[in-house]
């Protein structure tokens, strides 16, 4: 470990003293020290994922192959989606049962409105566009009746799984499966990119990745603030490129890489730009965190919260043609089985409190990962439905209770 | 011991100054015609018992409750404030008792929280100019305590976030700045940061309305002491010249201008 480097900006005031250590040894000592003191991260969804890989690995050796990779992304990219807009109601410490069946909705209205012969007869993307507006409208909807009339969000929602269920049904009335033609609506979860174009796109996010983050360094040193290790941010940019480059070479060997993970990658920016670098997004935070200093902040509370509520079920519209792309059609079950709890649990599994105010979008990709690789795997292993479902539960189980822990922990180290 | 309201000839006019306010909630009179004035450079200190109209007087001064009668003199000139908004514009900050703080936020945060600064055509957070202007504004109110402003508040201690609760009220241009029982919760120690911070408040020049149970805080920071009394002033003191047992006294037993009806007595 190198001494450490003096920074002048230490010494015009004594703040930031101790984690300005500008060396990676004092970083990674650091991010220790938090790990330690209960600020987790999502170090134990990758020690979940490693041991998930190890365990199907070693009973079916089909479950590390390119084929089967891809078979899991696409089929987490579903409930990737919906986890996504979940997050945003989590992180304001409410919750929203209704996203399965409004993924329904979504799947069944995009697969009438692009039926051929039926009475619409639109072409793909207006009749997602089309999609996402009812999906907002759902979602505004759910967050009037909680904010303006003051129901609790779990019984809007509650009453909106059944509504939503029925609107299902009545949708697909008694056509009773819908195929869908749309080419474009199709490819979205089968359709692949050539392998040239995957590196480019690889090279494309690594450089992005790479110029925010000297942008950001650069702006902080120019600012005089503590800045992180150079090497550090080449650590991160060189772990982005193999890890990138991995995936897409691993999708190669196989079909390629589908069509809905650049969707998902494009929503992942989006959604971590908005929560991360907005003042929406910090807004978000500071409710769940502690919702009487934001409207004391004079931010506008109800405002941000129907906003979350709209989010959350325009994505889950757009997860459920997700959905209906996977199947290539629609029929009355849309949106039900474990997609509602598969979705909340994706968020939590990857880290996002139930209680409001922490969580992320990277949560939501990571906890669809790690339940589609369950749900796949337990699969392969040609186990019954039923064992699938407890020990999905166990996992969710155990997630909640490192968090739980983890939440223990910190308010132990953090009030002392 | 109660001095005379009237201002001496050749006293600077007040940063702050209430005349005559009143404020009922329904049959209880809860503020009856309470002077109160705060000069640039000072502390005052405003004590009484539980229910004297102490958090009633602070919020009218806040905006969140209107006044019934009486008038608000922001430096001679007559305001009307109608929320929180309107004190904010004018430079009066409150720090209230519980803070109104995120946990989950850390300390720039919650600094900025619903002021934020953004940049460029995406209005991104200008997350550097932030930190750069929390760090100052702790630096010069000499916080040294607080190691990292990107540490979460969920991890600082009472002391510790009290005062950046402080910074937060003070960051904004304010005037004048009511602090609502700042050292109830805290240690030995770092009721001293406290008391030290709230005494360099006013040496920047702030006008400081100081709430406390706490006589042994009021004479260690305060330049003056007004007493409520059933939400009525009963006395003013300069510390200099006032005991501890003076005070008490006055919160305890002084003399009410008006006595309290029937109705007035059930109010706690």
């Amino acid at each position: 470990m190198s001494a450490p480097v003096v920074d002048p900006t230490q010494h015009r005031t004594a703040l930031d003293r101790a984690p300005a250590g500008d060396s990676l040894g004092a970083y990674a000592a650091r991010w220790w020290a938090e790990v330690r003191s209960g600020e987790l991260g999502s170090l134990p969804i990758f020690v979940g994922m490693v041991i998930i890989v190890v365990v199907f690995q070693s009973q079916n050796a089909n479950f590390l192959t390119a084929g089967n990779f891809l078979n899991l992304v696409i089929q987490a990219a579903g409930i990737m989606t919906i986890a996504m807009g979940v997050v945003f109601v989590l992180l304001l410490g409410e919750i929203d049962l209704s996203v399965g069946y409004v993924s329904g909705v979504g799947g069944a209205i995009v697969a009438l409105l692009t039926l051929p012969g039926g009475d619409w007869e639109l072409a793909g993307l207006p009749a997602v566009i089309v999609v996402l507006i009812v999906g907002r409208g759902i979602g505004a909807l759910n967050g009037l009746l909680f904010t303006k009339i003051g129901i609790p969000s779990f019984v809007v929602t509650l009453a909106g799984l059944l509504a939503w269920n029925g609107a299902v049904l009545l949708i697909i009335g008694d056509k009773g499966t819908v195929i869908i033609q749309s080419r474009l609506i199709i490819d979205l979860a089968n359709g692949f990119i050539s392998a040239t174009a995957s590196y480019v796109l690889v090279a494309v996010a690594v450089a992005g990745h790479a110029a925010a983050q000297l942008a950001r360094d650069r702006a902080r040193r120019r600012a005089e603030l503590p800045a992180d290790p150079p090497s550090l941010i080449v650590l991160r940019v060189v772990a982005l490129a193999a890890a990138l480059a991995a995936a897409a070479w691993v999708a190669n060997q196989d079909r390629g890489v589908p069509y809905v993970v650049l969707m998902l990658a494009g929503l992942y920016v989006l959604w971590t730009w908005v929560l991360n670098r907005s003042r929406f997004g910090r807004h978000v935070y500071a409710i769940g965190g502690n919702i009487e200093a934001a409207r004391r902040a004079g931010i506008p509370v109800d405002t941000v919260r129907i906003a979350c509520f709209a989010l959350c079920s325009m994505m889950a519209t757009l997860g459920g043609v997700v959905l209906a792309s996977r199947l290539t059609s629609v029929d009355t079950g849309a949106g039900g089985g474990t997609i509602l709890l598969y979705s909340i649990a994706a968020a939590v599994i990857g880290g996002t409190s139930l209680f409001g105010g922490r969580g992320s979008i990277k949560a939501a990709v990571l906890g669809a990962i790690v339940i589609a690789s369950i749900d796949n795997g337990l699969g392969l292993l040609g186990l019954a439905a039923g064992t699938k479902f407890i020990i999905t539960g166990l996992v969710l189980l155990a997630a909640v209770t490192v968090d739980s822990l983890a939440r223990r922990n910190l308010a132990g180290a953090g009030r002392a | 011991m109660t001095i005379e309201a009237g201002r001496p000839p050749g006293r600077p006019v007040p940063l702050l100054e209430l005349r005559g306010i009143s404020k009922a909630f329904g049959a209880v009179q809860a503020l009856y015609r309470v002077d109160l004035e705060v000069h640039a450079g000072e502390v005052l200190a405003l004590v009484g018992d539980n229910g004297a109209g102490k958090s009633t007087l602070i919020k009218s001064i806040a905006g969140i409750h209107a006044v019934d009668e009486g008038e608000i003199r922001f430096a001679g000139r007559r305001v009307a404030i109608h929320g929180p908004k309107d004190a904010a514009r004018l430079g009066i900050e409150v720090v209230y008792q519980d803070l109104a703080l995120a946990d989950n936020l850390d300390v720039v945060q919650n600094m900025f929280l619903g002021r934020e600064e953004v940049t460029g055509p995406l209005r991104a957070l200008h997350e550097t100019l932030m930190e750069r202007r929390a760090r100052e504004t702790l630096a010069t109110l000499s916080v040294t305590t607080i190691r990292s402003v990107r540490r979460r508040v969920a991890g600082l201690s009472g002391g510790q976030r009290q005062s950046v609760a402080v910074a937060k009220a003070v960051m904004w241009n304010s005037k004048v700045v009511l602090l609502d029982e700042p050292t109830a919760a805290l240690g030995v120690a770092q009721t001293r940061q406290v008391l030290d911070l709230v005494r360099r408040l006013a040496e920047q020049g702030l006008g400081v309305i100081l709430i406390s149970h706490n006589l042994h805080d009021v004479f260690e920071v305060a330049d003056r002491i007004t007493v409520l009394r059933l939400g009525q002033n009963v006395a003013e003191f300069r510390t200099s010249e006032a005991t501890q047992a003076k005070v008490v006294e006055a919160i305890t037993a002084g003399a009410l201008s008006h006595v309290p009806g029937q109705q007035e007595e059930s109010f706690a």
